[in-house]
């Protein structure tokens, strides 16, 4: 059993220890926001904050959470870039967007006021097969002119 | 009566596509989302011709027990005839409601009007609207296409860029087909036969029963079930199949020249008169294996319960997947429900077909057992359809001052198209395949598959000579753009070739050849925002190079633009794009297309090939197929050019050939060498320097 915080709430995993924290999300605890695109920590589509970090859901153990803090798109509802994704329309298919809109948390938390350089660089691991990236990006800047500085 | 569009004349009855209930309209279409926007984009067009607000439209699209035989949602036509379609279904119904109310109220319906469902009289409510009437009304009947929709200058909601529909649903955690469970349901995966014709010889079915898994098993067609994802990963590893009977490919069969050496279906079209004499220029460009590689993994759910097998897929047509599968399982297509559920982006004919099969199978090995499919990345990518190699030579006669006056082209490809029964993946496994049925992609119907394009939109003459090859090392099928993206790739090339050799601007050559006046508007915009009369030099290591076309030359004009910067590799600076897309319906999903077709097709043309080894696709990881990422794309303009009396054209595909090609042209004038093979790598830079 692994005792842990989602989205701030207790919650407790009956899965091996060594069960990705991906599986626990999507498999036991129904949170369908963070996405299986690759299994191999190489698409950013799982990407969720482990306190506050950006972490692949896929390729990490849940057994090595126990007393984390782990925040999925769920969690991120209120935050500026979920309106300023649906205000740029910044998705086509939209199965990229849970992960870009974690990596853009964990960017504005750090750097509430980045440059479009430092959004490329903290965006540049995720990937995006539609073409999206130009809206994107002005989506990210628009969360950030939103952020309390 | 008018002619109706394809989608109309199959599915004529009014109520296939509209029901009044609840306060709400209940509109069922053919044509699904894919990612590209169409189920807002059409709901713009009914809500418009209906008088309904958006918020009354309950959407349904592509499911078999409710929705009309649209066939597949593909080659950009799902504005053009899907919408052509819906938009004459809303306005005759609307019209069926104002002559009931107009009899209702003894007035003409010429005097009454709609406003969000219900009907005015002068302004004033009159009691009724379209709830009210809706038992009064038959919508069982057959369209006539007999009543004129809007014009232009009452739309309120086309030509708006509304919001997506489905974007909200999808950033709050769910939306997609991977989100759905069936109560009971196990995790299955396909234990994938390696190459065609290979034979299952062993499964480790001992270590199965510790990851809580099962083998089902029909002939060479085997799969693990377990109850959770996890330990389906787990047992799939430990069941570690053997298989007898392996073809094994060579690297070099991974690449557009190989199919050149293979027996071919020769087939020629065009000019019956021989070339003329004169100078000539030939040059041979081609294109690799291409991915998908859709971001999520195809997924797929079936259900089989008293005698009817109910299937959840992210297909591109709900009605060809359940012929498919009827002839596949060898039963009545009306025992099948397949409901189209949304899956991530869909480029073309990508694994979804395969794994809905691989559910429907398995759901009917285990009747009762509601079945989930979710294909690994290293699946996808090894044994989802790729789009085709291509080769294509070209040919040009010129006159005195060097212009075009004949071309000749020979194509060599593989099959862009790929879904007849019996050619899914685990049909051919199943005790009772029949031998695989040939392709049937035909070389003469317009616009053709791997000849599309080739045909130039230049007033010229031209013939062509088109090789289907069968025998590819790795499955293909369509993928966005088909044969245009390396068929624009290679004329619009070509072209800026002849114009070097002419000394003519390869903009003023293009308008040399070119009479439709929209294409020449949309030329000479590219160029104006381009700057294109600064361009300068070639041979500087900055170059701005152009590409145009239109699509199927009949549906939507693109011409890019793009600047970069070359040495030994290729970086993009800047992409302009003019488009012309008639009227458009959501400029801002117009928009989203166009960027979206750019930035994949320039990732292609800088990047993407599969690569092939003993064991087939050797391509496994997105680390083996690098994608184009945001520290590689440039900013984008995109200029939509005022045609907007002219009818809706499809946007989804337009930029890709153009794109290819300016990208070609670009790197030619920074270098001053040419590029003729997709990708433009750095190998091939420093091959040709």
């Amino acid at each position: 059993m692994t005792a842990l915080t989602v989205n701030g709430m207790k919650r407790e995993s009956a899965s091996p220890p060594t069960t990705k924290l991906l599986d626990v999300l999507r498999g036991e605890f129904g949170l369908t926001g963070s996405r299986f695109g690759c299994g191999e920590e190489q698409c950013g589509a799982c990407l969720v904050l482990v306190d506050g970090a950006p972490v692949q859901s896929c390729g990490r153990e849940i057994g090595t959470l126990g007393g984390r803090a782990v925040t999925t798109i769920e969690g991120l509802q209120d935050h500026p870039i979920i309106a300023a994704l649906i205000a740029e329309q910044a998705g086509q298919c939209g199965y990229c967007l849970s992960g870009m809109a974690v990596a853009a948390a964990a960017l504005l938390a750090r750097t509430p006021a980045p440059t479009r350089a430092e959004i490329v660089a903290a965006l540049d691991p995720q990937l995006c097969r539609c073409g999206a990236h130009p809206r994107i990006l002005r989506a990210v800047e628009r969360a950030a002119n939103g952020m309390p500085r | 009566m008018t002619d109706l569009p394809k989608s109309l004349a199959d599915n004529p009855r009014l109520d296939r596509w509209l029901r009044f209930a609840g306060g709400q309209v209940h509109v069922t279409v053919g044509k699904v989302e894919i990612g590209q926007g169409i189920s807002t984009a059409l709901a713009q067009i009914a809500a418009e011709e209906l008088d309904v607000s958006l918020d009354r439209l309950t959407w349904r699209a592509g499911d078999t027990e409710l929705a009309p035989d649209e066939g597949s949602t593909s080659s950009s036509l799902s504005i053009e005839v899907g919408g052509a379609a819906l938009r004459l279904v809303c306005a005759e119904t609307r019209a069926l409601f104002l002559a009931e109310a107009a009899r209702l109220l003894n007035t003409a319906p010429a005097a009454l009007e709609v406003e969000n469902g219900v009907i005015l009289h002068d302004g004033t409510p009159t009691g009724h609207d379209y709830w009210t009437l809706a038992p009064r009304v038959s919508l069982a009947r057959d369209a006539t296409g007999a009543v004129a929709p809007k014009p232009r200058a009452q739309h309120r909601l086309v030509g708006t860029s509304t919001p997506r529909r489905d974007l909200p649903e999808k950033l709050a955690g769910g939306g997609f087909i991977h989100d759905m469970t069936l109560p009971g349901m196990l995790h299955a995966r396909v234990l994938r036969q390696p190459r065609p014709g290979a034979t299952l010889a062993a499964v480790n079915e001992a270590g199965l029963a510790h990851h809580g898994a099962r083998l089902v098993r029909s002939g060479d067609f085997a799969a693990i079930l377990a109850p959770t994802e996890p330990a389906l990963c787990e047992a799939v590893e430990a069941a570690a199949p053997r298989w007898d009977n392996c073809d094994a490919p060579t690297p070099d069969m991974a690449e557009a020249a190989w199919l050149a050496t293979q027996p071919a279906d020769v087939r020629t079209r065009g000019s019956d008169a021989p070339p003329p004499a004169g100078p000539t220029h030939e040059a041979t460009y081609s294109r690799p294996y291409i991915s998908h590689a859709s971001l999520g993994p195809s997924c797929a759910l079936a259900h089989e319960q008293g005698g009817m097998l109910e299937v959840f897929t992210h297909v591109q047509g709900v009605y060809p997947f359940r012929l498919n599968a009827a002839q596949t399982l060898q039963r009545d297509p009306e025992s099948i429900i397949v409901r189209h559920a949304h899956g991530p982006g869909c480029y073309g004919h990508n694994g979804a077909d395969d794994a809905a099969l691989d559910a429907a199978i398995i759901a009917t090995l285990v009747p009762g057992t509601p079945i989930r499919v979710l294909w690994s990345r290293a699946d996808e990518f090894a044994f989802s359809p790729a789009g085709t190699a291509m080769q294509t030579t070209l040919r040009a006669v010129l006159d005195d001052d060097g212009l075009l006056i004949d071309l000749s082209a020979t194509i060599t490809s593989g099959v862009h198209v790929n879904r007849a029964p019996g050619r899914l993946l685990a049909s051919r496994t199943l005790p009772n395949a029949q031998p695989l049925p040939p392709p049937t992609e035909s070389s003469d119907a317009y616009p053709g598959a791997g000849t599309r394009n080739i045909v130039p939109y230049y007033d010229i003459p031209w013939r062509y000579t088109h090789h289907l090859v069968a025998g590819t090392p790795i499955r293909t099928s369509a993928l966005r753009g088909l044969g245009a993206v390396e068929n624009v790739f290679a004329l619009e090339s070509f072209l800026d070739e002849l114009a070097d050799r002419a000394g003519i601007d390869p903009v003023a050559y293009r308008l040399r050849l070119l009479s439709d006046p929209r294409a020449r508007r949309l030329i000479e915009r590219a160029a104006a925002i381009s700057n294109w009369a600064d361009r300068g030099p070639a041979g500087t290591g900055t170059g701005l190079g152009l590409g145009f076309a239109r699509y199927k030359n009949k549906s939507g004009y693109a011409c890019v633009v793009v600047q970069v910067e070359a040495d030994t590799g290729i970086r993009l600076r800047r992409i302009w794009c003019a488009a012309d897309s008639g009227l458009a319906i959501n400029p801002d999903g117009v928009r989203a297309q166009l960027e979206g077709g750019i930035i994949q097709a320039a990732s292609m043309a800088l990047k993407e090939q599969l690569h092939i080894d003993a064991t087939g696709t050797a391509t496994k990881s997105w680390a083996d197929y690098p994608i184009l990422r945001f520290s590689e794309i440039p900013p984008i303009d995109i200029e939509l050019m005022d045609e907007a009396d002219e009818p809706p054209l499809g946007m989804g595909e337009c930029t890709m050939g153009p794109t290819a090609a300016a990208i070609g042209n670009a790197a030619a004038h920074a270098l001053g060498l040419r590029l003729r093979d997709m990708p433009l790598t750095r190998e091939r830079i420093l091959a040709v320097v």
